[in-house]
């Protein structure tokens, strides 16, 4: 194996706004080396590789191949370097065929012929399966991998980013990809693979490197290396958040979630027998890798996601009869009796509209209370004042339009208006996303005020130390599995981190 | 019978024109609303030039320079339109179905002013479009058929053939497709989304205008009638019935203008009568938008960019 230096960063930082994503990273990358990048979500994986890859432009440092300073500002300079990177969200026209997807944007002379048979070629020497001639939309997820990372290969790559690769696939087909990767490495060629599964890291790479909150923790040898060594590098010490924590009382089952189902339209599992049950005066926490299964998970419940298979079990606390809200529309579920605030991950893309102002926001939820055919304005325009004191909204007045208030105020008014309907269960996603710390601390006694109201609340967040810090009870899900429920109290950072990123027995033993 | 099968192509080729024009600026990813606007300026743009060309050459007209010189100025008349949509669209991110219909009622005041300028005959410029082959009438029902026409009709044809080609077969082709179906992809390999959605626009408007041109120099023998901005829109519904393939729309063209004009050569249909009739091209295209919708054949679907403008996220 060969020793120089692929491509080497130094120091390099990236800023948005004042919001930092990466700071004083060094890399070092051998040919005929695979490195893993390791880090929790927003750790600023994603953000280094595309400063590699010429999407973004480092605001500090340096990169170096092949021992010499350059600087890589588009795409198109990236693969004059002969740097190829595999996004996630894969990059294809549906009604081309692989070879068409591959030659396109090439200077070369326009010969399908010809491109079918390198293809063929280049899917021969590294263990490819691939049918140059099938339409994209035919494929799988894997072949159209296969496809992205051809591409790369097409292009003269030598140097290969692959960003989460295994998210989307099988473990026989994460297998088949690592037998390829394991070919390109003896090639020479140097591989960056972005990756949450412990497993894999240790299984492929020679070197890990960690990134914790954008910042460079350092890189290890793998063959030196363990399970919870890294996973103390990744999530790192306990922070002392100082969040009010009070004891649950009045506990009762208000959600019952039994073998819950569910396959999306790629064909993928995403929802693999999720049981779980939610208690009224409660926090209960959900703790993974973004993509999981959170999201479905919540649709579920809210009624905006068809299941495959399992129940949802609701108490009604009035009636104290039991509801089954599988399959039910949001509106069912609400004429039920039932009640639930949801709050969705895509604030505004779901949640509110944003050329509306925050009154005719807030009577999204009440324009079906009204008794005449027009729309009564009073209640929402009280509820929109009533917000905008209570939480602290800075805008101008109830009557601005929601797309020009800052993401937090936006938060706020979501999270306004949903707590606002006295609900029982009560989902958040995501709540604090975007939000500086004093939002961020408004929306946690929010929370908090709605458990001690006796409101079963399901927290879906990002920070494992607001996870331990706030909530009673903390689900891990991995893969749309539930991997394991800890105590808010007890749980430690790497306890979760494991369970995050634990691996599937299956796979283990053909590991072995 | 042999009269209504030439007037369905003459009246066709018209139609081919536009949803030649028009397929290419979909292939590119604009729904272009304005094409009965920019086939009603090309039009006028096209008869305006002949009318200045024949008054200032007199009796010295030179028959070549009397064709050439409209076909130029359609083709620059349905360009600029086409250069206008682009710049809405592409530069400031205008809502294309919006800035197509505006630029259809924008188009055909246009026409109809610059009309008004001359007065609607041109049936001198007319013949020079007219003249065909010397030999075509010995050759009897296949010479009035294939060979009797003017130089536009077999322009269109070779345009359609032409558009077939290079859409398919050449990496322009390629490229301009790629564009039109997933402008994020064709912008991370590189290629220039905004350069090739204002050529395609351009080149397609610039063709559709030579249908404009087309139905009143040869269908209508250069008595200019209002109503051009019809075809325009029989053009769009032509895209969609030959499902984006321009070759497919000779055939097509040829069908639309015979369902069109059908009800003249029916005996016996009322006035009332006759304006149904002249729905039945929208029927077909109903029909096989059904067909191709049940059969959900991906490469039968409009390209899944169109109608959407493209912006790079913000970096």
């Amino acid at each position: 194996m060969s020793n120089n230096v692929a491509i080497e960063l130094v120091n390099i930082s990236k800023y948005f706004g004042n919001n930092v994503a990466n700071k004083n990273i060094n890399l070092k990358v051998n040919s005929g080396e695979i490195l893993s990048i390791l880090g929790e979500n927003g750790s600023g994986k994603t953000t280094l590789m595309n400063m590699i890859a010429g999407i973004y432009y480092p605001d500090e440092g340096q990169i170096f191949i092949n021992g010499e300073e350059v600087s890589i500002k588009s795409p198109k300079d990236a693969f004059d370097y002969k740097i190829g990177m595999v996004h996630q969200h894969f990059k294809l026209v549906d009604v081309f065929s692989a070879a068409e997807n591959i030659v396109l944007g090439l200077n070369e002379k326009f010969n399908l012929k010809k491109a079918v048979s390198s293809v063929a070629q280049i899917a021969h020497k590294y263990g490819f399966e691939i049918d140059p001639k099938k339409k994209v939309y035919e494929m799988s997820v894997s072949e159209k991998q296969t496809v992205e990372i051809i591409k790369v290969l097409y292009r003269g790559a030598d140097i290969l980013i692959l960003d989460e690769p295994t998210a989307v696939l099988t473990p026989q087909e994460t297998q088949k990809l690592f037998n390829v990767l394991r070919k390109m490495k003896e090639d020479g060629k140097s591989i960056i693979i972005i990756t949450h599964k412990l497993h894999e890291v240790l299984s492929l790479s020679d070197k890990v490197a960690v990134l914790r909150k954008g910042e460079y923790i350092g890189t290890v040898n793998t063959a030196e290396t363990n399970e919870a060594q890294l996973t103390e590098m990744m999530v790192g010490e306990k922070i002392t958040l100082n969040i009010e924590r009070s004891e649950p009382n009045n506990v009762e089952d208000r959600l019952i979630v039994k073998d819950l189902d569910c396959i999306n339209r790629d064909g993928v599992k995403v929802l693999d027998d999720v049981t779980f049950t939610a208690r009224s005066g409660e926090i209960l926490g959900i703790a993974g890798i973004a993509g999981s299964g959170q999201r479905e998970l919540l649709e579920a419940i809210a009624g905006l996601q068809k299941l495959d298979s399992g129940e949802i079990f609701y108490n009604d606390p009035k009636t104290n009869k039991v509801e089954n809200l599988r399959n039910k529309t949001p509106i069912q579920i609400r004429d039920l009796g039932v009640r639930l605030s949801f709050v969705p991950e895509d604030r505004l893309g779901m949640g509110l509209v944003g050329n509306m102002d925050i009154i005719d926001n807030m009577m999204l939820r009440s324009y079906k209370n009204g008794h005449s055919i027009f729309l009564e304005r009073k209640a929402p325009k009280d509820l929109a004042e009533n917000v905008i004191e209570s939480l602290n909204v800075i805008t101008p007045g109830a009557t601005t339009p929601v797309r020009r208030l800052s993401g937090g105020n936006v938060q706020k008014v979501l999270v306004g208006r949903e707590i606002a309907s006295a609900p029982t269960v009560l989902l958040a996603a995501y709540p604090v996303r975007g939000l500086d710390i004093g939002a961020s601390y408004t929306i946690y006694n929010l929370l908090n005020e709605q458990k001690e109201n006796g409101v079963a609340v399901v927290f879906v967040g990002e920070d494992l130390d607001v996870l331990i810090e706030l909530c009673d009870r903390i689900m891990v899900i991995g893969s749309g599995k539930v991997t394991g429920i800890v105590d808010g109290r007890t749980a430690t950072k790497e306890e979760i981190g494991l369970l995050m990123t634990k691996t599937e027995d299956k796979y283990e033993k053909e590991e072995q | 019978m042999l009269s209504f099968i030439i007037s369905a192509i003459r009246l066709g080729m018209a139609f081919l024109f536009g949803s030649t024009g028009e397929t290419i600026a979909e292939k590119s990813g604009h729904l272009n609303l304005g094409i009965p606007g920019v086939m009603c300026v090309g039009a006028a743009m096209g008869c305006y030039a002949e009318y200045l060309y024949l008054d200032a050459a007199k009796r010295n007209a030179v028959s070549v320079l009397a064709i050439l010189i409209p076909i130029a100025a359609t083709f620059i008349g349905g360009a600029l339109m086409g250069l206008l949509y682009s710049f809405l669209t592409v530069t400031l991110r205008a809502n294309q179905n919006v800035t197509g219909l505006a630029l259809t009622t924008f188009g055909v005041g246009l026409s109809d002013y610059m009309i008004n300028k001359t007065g609607p005959i041109y049936t001198k410029g007319s013949k020079y479009f007219t003249t065909s082959l010397p030999f075509a009438d010995d050759l009897g029902w296949f010479g009035k058929i294939f060979l009797s026409h003017g130089v536009l009709i077999y322009l269109a044809i070779i345009i359609a053939l032409l558009t077939s080609y290079v859409l398919t077969k050449t990496r322009v082709g390629l490229h301009l497709r790629s564009v039109g179906e997933n402008p994020a992809t064709a912008d991370a390999v590189g290629i220039n989304v905004a350069k090739y959605r204002y050529a395609a626009t351009c080149i397609g408007c610039g063709i559709a205008g030579l249908g404009g041109l087309s139905f009143v120099m040869d269908y209508l023998h250069g008595n200019w009638e209002y109503c051009i901005d019809a075809i325009g829109w029989l053009a769009i519904a032509l895209v969609i019935f030959t499902v984006w393939k321009p070759n497919l729309g000779i055939i097509g063209s040829i069908v639309f203008g015979a369902l069109y004009i059908a009800s003249s050569y029916i005996t016996g249909v009322s006035f009332a009568g006759k304006e149904l009739f002249k729905m039945l091209p929208y029927i077909v295209t109903i029909v096989v938008l059904i067909i191709t919708s049940i059969m959900d054949k991906k490469e039968n679907q409009p390209p899944l960019g169109l109608g959407l403008n493209y912006f790079r996220e913000e970096r």
